[in-house]
């Protein structure tokens, strides 16, 4: 093997690749060639760098240069000055990589400066389509360790130790679970991950999927092991396609190398892994649903217990953890619970990956360690509000989760502390919502989802989250009842006592979040008929401004006549007629006509 | 139309695919969803004729196939059109503004979401998050992806296939 003085990092992430980070690679390849620094420079191909907003992101190392919105046509400038000259080029690097004069590699960032990356530690950094990248970086060393040098037991009581807990939403301790399907009596049993991560606005497992997959490939064996399982499944998304390719490159690499398959380490051990595509259910990430889909049928919640620890996976006994859940497994297998204790908080130990998205500067993935307060996230690592906008609210754990106001930006991340103020941790997702968002059409998207995504099977979560969808419609369309707003209160505790899984228990808190920190907003809807954030088409009026010049080309154009006033002088608008076809805006000559 | 579109798809060769593909799947644990996978991909839909035969030779009832068939939104019965347009409605882009694209392109190709056009050229759909929230609103015309998009953007990008 020869050794090279440079490598060339370049996102595969779904974002970079969307934004044409495949092209970029070939052209530096082409041009290294060019330059013949074929042999000195090795271009590799990374998984996701987490800042999406400034993709296509290549860092250059030993340097750590930080490049960002690259082009293809800049490639050849980068190759000729930076690799081939040794300067790097400073107008293409990432803004806040250049402080002055002074080139700030990567890690010094603000971005990444306060971020831990533990379980996205390797997502940019190796190639994750070639197994040997991962060994380098001690991958299979935990996997290794626990079948040669572990019982069952050990296993076991390391991860209960570390105080993990799960990181699909609802945080229940990780290690219970792997004892009570240890402790479980069955002919055989799973293993099974859930990467079925449909939540709107969270990326965090497709990002480690397509980053670092054996390191989900490897925790699996290691819970086959600990439980007794000879057997997993790894149920993804359909909808992630590069993610699904590189598990299976993963896995077909791991099974050659026999990392994955009979007589693990020349031990008794045998585990074979299966993938199983999902095909586009939002509730089959509840773990039953999940079960019924794999078996092959609908996928509907079942009646809870028996638990899958008892009751899974065709009538076994099966082990069901997250893939984030997972992917912190062989870092607390190496370094130990007490390592990983010292992350986080006490009842919330470890670090969260949060996909940063909506109204923020640094849009993109995120992991931080727990107990870090939201104004830390949204301000200091994703860079504030774009446009000078003001902050209005930040919405976490999508469709189950709520949202949470200024007042609260100084509360820590901790599963508890956000299931207190009303929200929840859910699966990640975190969107920032500006002063442009109404809260009620929020709430409204979120039970659009949910009233979508209902499998039907019980009542109050397939009849009950209609009608309040239909409350909050009519609110948003101007003809909503003071009455509406405990109508939809007492719907909100009624399904969420009553329904049979988490999609129903949880579908209204986007709607109880936001009546209880945006009342007023409610009320401005239903009593002023007014949407202050000029969201709600039909409560928004067209108006003429003082700009106007009086040239009557809006009387023209009016379908319906509303509008008087005579040459050279200010028209009017008569609102009672005016259906807000919005045809005199577009005619306006000195855009005077605006829609409030 | 779509009686034709679904007979075009039902050809010999695809049958035969399938076939292969159940046989396959034999002796597997829970085989139906990805025998339905395949089928989807072999014949672009799985329409009551496939579904007879999955029915058929894996010795599942049709009202259960049926079930699952609609039941997931990645399985369709029919054939979608030449061009799938896909709009991202998920939290990141919809705050964005995504629903504002989607009501722009719903006017120039003149097809309802989640409906194909009677010539079988468009489909449009809503989709939930694709995962590319960082380049929010999204849109993706096949396999290409359009990120960032605003609303002036959405007629030069739809003119190259119309």
């Amino acid at each position: 093997m020869s050794l090279v003085r440079s490598h060339v990092l370049i996102c595969g992430g779904t974002g970079c690749t969307s934004s044409g980070s495949i092209s970029i690679h070939e052209k530096f390849e082409e041009c290294i060639k060019k330059f013949g620094l074929d042999k000195e420079v090795k271009v590799v191909k990374t998984g996701c760098f987490g800042l999406c907003e400034a993709g296509p992101i290549v860092v250059v190392y030993p340097e750590g240069a930080f490049y960002s919105h690259v082009k293809v046509e800049d490639i050849e400038r980068i190759t000729e000055e930076h690799l081939y000259k040794g300067r790097i080029v400073k107008d293409l690097l990432f803004k806040q990589a250049l402080e002055g004069d002074v080139i700030k590699s990567v890690n010094e960032v603000q971005f990444y400066k306060k971020q831990k990356r533990v379980v996205l530690k390797n997502c940019g950094v190796i190639n994750p389509e070639v197994i040997e990248e991962y060994i380098a970086f001690d991958g299979y060393k935990a996997l290794g360790k626990v079948v040669t040098e572990m019982t069952q037991q050990e296993v076991v009581d390391e991860i209960k130790k570390s105080g993990l807990r799960g990181r699909g939403g609802g945080g229940f301790p990780t290690g219970l679970k792997w004892q009570f399907t240890l402790d479980a009596i069955g002919k055989e049993k799973y293993v099974a991950c859930n990467a079925d991560e449909g939540d709107p606005g969270a990326f965090m497992d497709r990002s480690v999927l397509e980053g670092d997959p054996h390191s989900v490939i490897e925790a699996m064996a290691i819970a086959g092991y600990a439980i007794g399982a000879s057997k997993g499944f790894i149920y993804i998304r359909a909808e992630y396609p590069i993610a699904v390719e590189r598990l299976e490159i993963a896995l077909a690499q791991a099974k050659e190398l026999g990392v994955i398959g009979d007589n693990i380490f020349s031990t008794d051990f045998s585990f074979d892994l299966e993938i199983r595509l999902g095909a586009g259910a939002f509730v089959c990430g509840e773990e039953t649903a999940l079960i019924e889909s794999i078996e092959g049928r609908r996928g509907m919640p079942r009646p809870r217990p028996p638990f899958p620890a008892n009751k899974g996976i065709f009538q076994m006994p099966t082990l069901l953890n997250n893939v984030e859940t997972y992917a912190n497994i062989t870092q607390i297998i190496l370094n130990g619970a007490e390592w990983f204790r010292s992350i986080g908080t006490e009842k919330s130990p470890g670090t969260k990956v949060f996909a940063l998205g909506g109204k923020i500067n640094n849009t993109g993935l995120v992991e931080i360690p727990m107990g870090m307060t939201l104004r830390e996230v949204i301000y200091d690592i994703g860079g504030g509000i774009p446009n000078g906008k003001a902050f209005k609210a930040v919405q976490t754990g999508g469709p189950s989760g709520g949202c949470l106001t200024y007042k609260h930006l100084d509360e820590q991340i901790t599963y508890d502390n956000l299931v207190r103020l009303g929200s929840m941790m859910g699966s990640g997702g975190m969107i920032v919502l500006d002063e442009d968002n109404c809260m009620v059409d929020v709430a409204r998207f979120f039970l659009d989802f949910t009233v979508d995504e209902s499998c039907g099977k019980c009542t109050p979560c397939r009849e009950g989250t209609k009608r309040m969808l239909e409350l909050l419609n009519k609110i948003c369309d101007g003809k909503g009842e003071i009455e509406d707003i405990a109508r939809l209160e007492n719907l909100a505790v009624n399904i969420k006592d009553s329904s049979l899984c988490g999609l129903g228990q949880t579908a209204p808190n986007p709607v109880l979040s936001t009546i209880k920190n945006f009342r007023h907003e409610y009320i401005s809807h239903i009593e002023d008929k007014k949407c202050e954030a000029g969201v709600c088409k039909a409560l928004l009026k067209v108006t003429i401004t003082d700009k106007c010049i009086g040239c009557t080309a809006c009387t023209k154009v009016c379908p319906v006549d509303c509008i008087s006033g005579s040459r050279k002088e200010m028209h009017v608008i008569d609102q009672n007629l005016c259906i807000k076809c919005g045809a005199c805006i577009e005619k306006c000559p000195v855009n005077a006509i605006i829609l409030k | 139309m779509s009686k034709e579109l679904i007979e075009s798809i039902l050809t010999e060769e695809n049958f035969e695919k399938l076939y292969e593909v159940i046989e396959a799947n034999k002796g597997r644990k829970g085989p139906l969803m990805p025998t339905l996978h395949a089928a989807q991909n072999i014949f672009g839909a799985i329409p009551y004729e496939v579904q007879k035969v999955i029915s058929e030779k894996m010795n599942v009832p049709l009202a259960e196939i049926y079930g699952v068939v609609t039941f997931y939104s990645r399985f369709t019965l029919v054939p979608k059109g030449k061009f799938v347009v896909s709009v991202c409605l998920g939290t990141a882009c919809y705050v964005k503004g995504s629903q504002n694209i989607i009501d722009e392109i719903e006017k120039i190709i003149d097809v309802k979401v989640g409906n194909t056009s009677p010539d079988g050229k468009f489909t449009l759909e809503a989709t939930r998050c694709i995962g590319a929230c960082g380049l929010a609103p999204v849109m993706t015309i096949g396999e290409e992806v359009f990120g960032r998009v605003e609303l002036s953007d959405v007629s030069t990008i739809m003119a190259k296939y119309l």
